[in-house]
Parts: C-alpha cells; structure tokens; sequence
C-alpha cells in the first residue's frame, strides 16, 4: 500500500458512503413485498439516474475491492507485489465488466 | 521444539479490523453473483423472474441476511477507520466498533425480519 | 531485603533459537519485584547461561523488552504482581524479530527500517551558523513534542501484527520518529523522508489496530503519528509534491 492506492482507497470509500446508505435503503424498500423482475425493472429501467447510481458504485465498489484484496494478498499469501498486482486488477476489470453488463441489463435492455 | 509465543490476538481493535477485513472479502466474492443475477435480464424479465422465485425460500433469506450484515459491518467499520485516520477520533475505538458490530447485527437482524 | 512469602513463582523461559522451546524454572514470589528481576535471578542463581538484554533497570534505555505472558513489555518497569497469572509468568524474546539466543533479540531489523523510514536527523545548517531558536508554543514543536520520548525498545514493533504480515512495513517506532522529524524545520531532508513513508510498506499499509497505542510503555501515539503522516503525505500526494 502506497500514497496512490491509499487515496484511490479511502477515497472509494468515502464516495460509497453515501451510495451504501441509498443502497440499503433501497434494499429495504424493494423487499417489502418480496422482490419481482417487474418492480426492480419498473424502478430502474431508462432511468439516467439510477444507471448514473449504479454506475458510479460498480466503479468506486470494483476499485475499491481491488486495491483490498491486493492488500490481502500481500499480506497473507506469499505473493509477490506484481503478481497482487496482477491478480487484483484482474478482479477490477471483472467487476467493472459484470458491474457494467448488469448495470445496462437493468436500465437499457 | 516450535517458534516463540505470538502476542497477536490480544487486542479487541485487531477484531475489528479482522471483521473488517473478512465481511470485505466475503462482499467481494459476492459481487460477481450479484452482477451476474441481474444480467440475467438481458434475456428477458422473465428470466429474472425465475432466479428470483428460486432464491424465494428461507435458506436463501438468511444468507441475504448474512450478506446485509457483512454490508453493515464493512460499511460501518469503514466509517471508523475513515473517521480515526481524519479527524483525530482514537479514544473509546473498542466501543466504537463494538456499537458498529451490534448496529449491523440489528439491521441484518431487521432485513431478516422483512424477508422471512 | 524484600520479603519471600511462602509460595514460589513458575517461571517459563524461552531457551535457544528461533527453534528453541520454553524450559520453566521455580523463582521465588516476593512482594515487590519486577519480571527482569526475575529474570536475573534465574541467570545469577539457578542457569548462568540464560541470555538477556538490559541496561539501565529504569527505563530509560529501551533494551529489555521481551514478551510476557504474551504481551510485549518492557520488563525493568514491569511488576510481576501485576502481570502473573495464577504464580506463573511466561517469558519469551520480543516477537516480528530474529531470536538470537534465549531472551535476545536481534534488533537488527528494527534499526534498519528506522534509517529506511528517514529516522536520521539532517541538519539544514553548519557549526558555523547561529543555533536556530525554536519555542516551545510552536505548533509543530507542540505536535513533535508528543513523539519524542520513543526510546527504541520495540514493543510497539513486536506487537504489530502489520509488521508481522508485511515484511515491508516500516513499523509503529519508526514511524513515530519520522513524523517527529517532519515537524523538525531545521531538518533538510523532510522531501525524501516522506517519499519514504509514503512508499510500499510506508505508513498508508498501517491498519490502525492501534496496538502500538496500546503496548508503548511511554504512552506514546504511534498510530495517532502514523495518521497524521498519512494526512500529510496525501495533501503532498495531491499538490503533486509526492512521486510514488
């Protein structure tokens, strides 16, 4: 853990903060009769602003878990740095992109 | 014959950053089944319909209630430490995370209210 | 004389190397003395091989720290009737460090990340020149003034489990001592000390755990040093100062 990836990681935090909140309100709401395709669809589809919500989470969420489990991997597995490096970027960029495949089948498909 | 003794473990902090730790790798793991379950309405609301009736049963409520926990408890042990490297706030830290394991406990506990 | 009361103290003591073992001795139980009393009374009394490190029994020096009933201490102001559990007490080396032999431990590690952390003081100014008057009401002599009685004993060191996962990591100490010197302006060398602290295994790896908070004999803050110096180094970060 450097400066950078310290600032990329506190900082997804604190940009999450709020979205967690949002989330877990949500998550209340939509549970009150049992979730249905038709309900979550209902709230989400064409909206810009929930695909901006959603957007903006999967990103800050993906870098976030990245930078985390890099350090996990350095810490606790006997990995090297490039290779934490490596393998957590891979996770980013998988999340990123099933982030952004569920993002769009909920608001554009 | 072994190595020496290990003074690690003692501290009630090392808890919490360890509860921290792992409810992150547990919502890591978990995300890509999220993502993956609302993708499935790229083929069609029906589609997702289905999934959705098959996590309709108890088993499946009470691992969402373990996932609203690890949810609470990151976020809320996040808030801490964002709190203790920022603003100078290291007293009492133990009560501090205690009351965030608890407070999560009770909205996963709530959460399982709602859906069971 | 202090008084020896009727029961005894079994005493654990860590013999040989990283791979030694735990030998138990029977000390006497008196009211008033501390583990390295103990200690000394095995080596002067019952084994003149046992290896320990102390020197001034007032802490002041920071060379015995060893880890007592699993916790590390400095054993010279260390009272045994506060830490004894059941008239057994269990003494092993300081911990995250080589064990050289029995109750010593190679602080050589230690030292290192002291001098890779910037622990050394860089004068900005000759002989020659006028003693820089600093006040004691200056903020940054007031904000060094709560990390300067660190006197180099380790058990900050051996109780981070950071240091314990991280080879890298600089550690709680040296840390303490860097942001101590940050607030030093007669110091020349403050732009490489926090690149150094700003690095892989710098004081952004620091989980506060604030064990070190917790275990400094001195009541200092590492963790409270290592926060701010991960505040200053992000605003240095961010005005582009700072070239991870």
């Amino acid at each position: 853990m450097n400066v950078r990836l310290y600032i990329w990681q506190r900082g997804t935090a604190a940009l999450m903060a709020p979205l967690v909140l949002i989330h877990l309100a949500v998550m209340f709401y939509a549970t009150r009769q049992g979730l249905t395709a038709h309900d979550i669809l209902g709230r989400t589809r064409g909206s810009i602003a929930w695909a901006m919500f959603y957007g903006t989470f999967v990103v800050a969420a993906a870098i976030h878990a990245s930078i985390g489990i890099r350090n996990i991997l350095v810490e606790w597995l006997p990995v090297r740095d490039r290779a934490a490096a490596f393998l957590s970027s891979g996770l980013g960029i998988l999340l990123i992109l099933l982030g952004a495949r569920a993002v769009f089948a909920v608001v554009f498909a | 014959m072994s190595a020496p003794p290990r003074p690690y473990r003692r501290n009630a902090l090392w808890i919490a950053a360890m509860v921290h730790r792992v409810s992150g790798i547990g919502l890591a793991l978990f995300l890509p089944l999220h993502f993956l379950a609302l993708g499935l309405s790229l083929q069609g609301a029906a589609r997702l319909d289905s999934f959705l009736r098959w996590t309709d049963i108890p088993l499946i409520k009470l691992a969402e209630g373990g996932l609203v926990f690890l949810l609470g408890v990151h976020f809320l042990g996040g808030l801490r430490v964002l709190f203790v490297e920022n603003f100078d706030w290291r007293v009492n830290q133990f009560r501090v995370a205690t009351a965030a394991g608890g407070a999560a406990a009770m909205l996963a506990f709530a959460f399982l209210i709602r859906v069971l | 004389m202090p008084q020896a009361d009727n029961a005894s103290l079994t005493v654990s003591i860590w013999r040989g190397g990283q791979d030694g073992n735990f030998e138990t001795y029977s000390v006497p139980n008196r009211q008033n003395q501390t583990v390295l009393d103990v200690v000394t009374h095995v080596q002067r009394h019952i084994d003149p091989t046992l290896s320990y490190r102390f020197a001034c029994r007032v802490g002041m020096c920071g060379s015995c720290g060893m880890t007592v009933n699993g916790r590390p201490r400095w054993t010279c102001r260390t009272h045994v009737s506060k830490v004894a559990k059941d008239g057994k007490l269990q003494i092993a080396p300081l911990s995250n460090l080589p064990v050289i032999k029995d109750l010593a431990a190679d602080m050589q590690p230690f030292f290192e990340k002291w001098q890779k952390a910037g622990g050394v003081f860089e004068p900005s100014k000759s002989r020659a020149e006028p003693v820089e008057p600093i006040r004691p009401n200056e903020p940054q002599r007031i904000a060094a003034d709560e990390g300067i009685e660190c006197i180099n004993c380790g058990v900050c060191y051996a109780g981070c489990d950071t240091v314990r996962w991280n080879d890298d990591y600089l550690g709680p100490a040296a840390l303490n001592r860097a942001w101590t010197l940050m607030n030093d302006r007669r110091d020349s060398a403050q732009k490489p000390r926090l690149a150094a602290v700003a690095a892989n295994g710098g004081c952004h790896a620091c989980h506060t755990h604030q064990s070190c908070q917790e275990y400094c004999p001195q009541s200092l803050n590492p963790t409270g040093s290592i926060s701010l110096l991960k505040r200053l180094a992000t605003k240095a970060y961010l005005k582009g100062e700072l070239k991870p």
